[in-house]
């Protein structure tokens, strides 16, 4: 169990600086703006958090590239990652580790937006499944971010070229299945991998999941993501072994 | 050669160094290539280090004294050659070989914000030490290191010579059988340097120790082995003394005498048989012999005898590393130093 070492070391890292704190802090500010102010919680009349899931998306794009960022371009950077890398642990357990780590953090971001979840239970009556489901959801999307941030920040060991690369793949994953996206393909790619690229976009997948329709096509969509992003992030570091 | 079974009978013992060497259990870093780009920071090196050798990689900035020990651990690939830790492969089989092995990375590397013993604990799961063997070896470490005092304090708080310190400890931890250090006393005060050299020294004889340092006198106080690296290739390889040896200064005799001026004292040695050069100093007058003599001490007390000088002080040198190593690796020793080392490539 190399990769759990790994994970609780990472874990141990968030919380002994400010990352953590302020990370969670920024993102339980604006979920609950975009919730209330752009997602117009109370005018729409709706026992449901669809406005709140509808936002994460958008937030992640930014917000995960800041957790991801540093994964390996700060361990590149400060030297450590030499020293981590010099260990008798597995390459695999070490971006796992790292990743479960990120992820276990997300979730915990996620975890303490569960005042809206309580308000709206005052407000009204709405169907809990479907928030749990939504939650759910939200946080294989965020482990989706998260791992294509894992491969980015491999690539490098600036930190501000780690978030920019994340925020852009990112986007382009979520995009995937709109114009933006899907106009620069549509000239020469045959029609069956057009089909393929717009259906690998975040946004289509987590809609139905916002909706509480969170089928098993998506959970394994997003596993897939994750498992490749990672994937590529130990052929990122194996490369740059060799460098 | 993959190591199975118990250990076989020493094969072979060098006398001049008590070093045994028992098949098997020895570094082999057969044809060791590094290139970046088309610039080769490490070319073809071919040597073999056996337990109770502590090898000193002397080298200036930029001769691929990092990039070998980056090799040697499994950070870096090779472009070509192999590294065998005890038999295993380093890039066949990394973990086998990590396990043996104990890393100081350059810069002493740490999570800055742990602290000292979560940094260790860490170091301890990772290197899966459990139990009493894990209390003890923490324990020792801390001891060694002198970290009790710091143990609770933010690695990013503590001062360079502690947290140097706090690299060696996490290097140390496991009782590793191979310690590669990368400058382990760049930055530290002449006190912490002798206590980070007396820990080296004082390592078992059953270990390979591997310390690259641009401090002359440290491969003098440390090692058994000195290895000099200039561009990337090996430039002498030998005991230190024997590095000492080749310096025009091995053997020179320095006089002084206030009875006696220093340029009357250069004029009469410079007429002794074999004199080759005198020099003037502040410390009096150096006689350097054209070829390595051990009757220079007493052919210059007797002329210091004969002339009636009264003698302040007289003395041998052993040598001068600088000189050495500049030699060495700006290039004029080189071509011939080379051919020899070749010779007795071990």
């Amino acid at each position: 169990m190399s990769f759990a070492v790994i994970m609780k070391r990472e874990l141990y890292g968030y919380f002994a600086t400010p990352i953590a704190y302020v990370f969670i802090a920024i993102f339980l500010v604006l979920s609950g703006v975009f919730t209330f102010y752009l997602g117009n919680f109370y005018e729409r009349q709706q026992a449901d958090l669809i406005p709140f899931f509808n936002f994460h998306p958008w937030l992640y794009l930014f917000l995960i590239p800041a957790i991801s960022m540093r994964l390996w371009s700060e361990e590149r950077k400060s030297g450590t990652l030499e020293l981590l890398m010099t260990l008798p642990l597995s390459r695999s357990a070490i971006v796992l580790g790292k990743f479960l780590a990120a992820w276990v953090f997300a979730g915990i971001a996620l975890a303490l937006t569960f005042p809206i979840w309580m308000t709206v239970n005052y407000l009204g009556d709405p169907d809990n499944g479907v928030i749990v489901a939504s939650y759910l959801g939200s946080w294989m999307m965020a482990g989706g971010f998260l791992a294509i941030g894992s491969c980015m920040s491999a690539l490098t060991k600036s930190q501000v070229i780690a978030f920019v690369l994340c925020s852009f793949v990112s986007l382009l994953f979520v995009m995937a299945g709109f114009p933006l996206v899907l106009d620069l393909v549509r000239g020469w790619l045959p029609l069956a991998l057009i089909d393929m690229v717009a259906s690998l976009s975040f946004l289509t997948h987590f809609t139905a999941v916002s909706r509480g329709v969170f089928s098993l096509q998506d959970f394994l969509y997003f596993i897939s993501v994750i498992v490749v992003w990672l994937a590529a992030t130990s052929i990122v570091l194996d490369m740059k072994k060799g460098a | 050669m993959v190591y199975h079974g118990p250990a076989k009978l020493v094969v072979e013992t060098d006398i001049g160094t008590g070093i045994r060497e028992v098949d098997g259990f020895m570094i082999e870093v057969s044809h060791l290539t590094k290139y970046y780009g088309d610039f080769a920071a490490v070319k073809n090196l071919t040597f073999k280090l056996v337990p109770g050798e502590i090898l000193g990689f002397l080298g200036p900035n930029g001769a691929g004294k990092s990039t070998t020990m980056k090799m040697v651990t499994g950070f870096l690939r090779p472009s070509s050659g192999e590294v065998r830790i005890w038999g295993s492969d380093v890039w066949q089989d990394g973990l086998t070989a990590q396990r043996h092995i104990g890393y100081l990375p350059e810069g002493a590397p740490a999570y800055e914000e742990m602290t000292p013993l979560g940094f260790l604990e860490f170091i301890a799961d990772a290197r899966g030490l459990t139990g009493v063997e894990r209390a003890n070896r923490m324990e020792e470490t801390i001891d060694v290191m002198s970290l009790q005092d710091v143990l609770g304090q933010r690695i990013e708080t503590l001062s360079k010579g502690f947290k140097r310190r706090v690299g060696l400890a996490q290097a140390i931890l496991h009782d590793p059988d191979v310690l590669i250090l990368d400058e382990p006393t760049d930055g530290l005060d002449p006190n912490q340097k002798h206590q980070v050299r007396e820990m080296i020294k004082g390592l078992s004889r059953d270990k390979i120790v591997i310390v690259s340092t641009h401090i002359l006198e440290e491969v003098t106080a440390v090692c058994n082995r000195a290895m000099v690296l200039a561009k990337g290739q090996i430039v002498s390889d030998g005991t230190p003394r024997s590095l000492m040896e080749m310096s025009p200064y091995h053997g020179a005799v320095t006089l002084k005498s206030s009875s006696a001026s220093l340029t009357e004292i250069a004029e009469a040695a410079g007429s002794i048989m074999g004199v080759e050069e005198t020099v003037i100093t502040e410390g009096g007058v150096t006689i350097v012999p054209g070829e390595f003599d051990t009757t220079l001490f007493t052919k210059v007390l007797d002329l210091a005898r004969s002339k009636g000088w009264t003698v302040d002080s007289l003395y041998v040198e052993s040598g001068r590393l600088d000189d050495v190593f500049r030699s060495l690796t700006e290039g004029e020793l080189q071509g011939e130093v080379q051919g020899e080392v070749q010779g007795e490539v071990r």
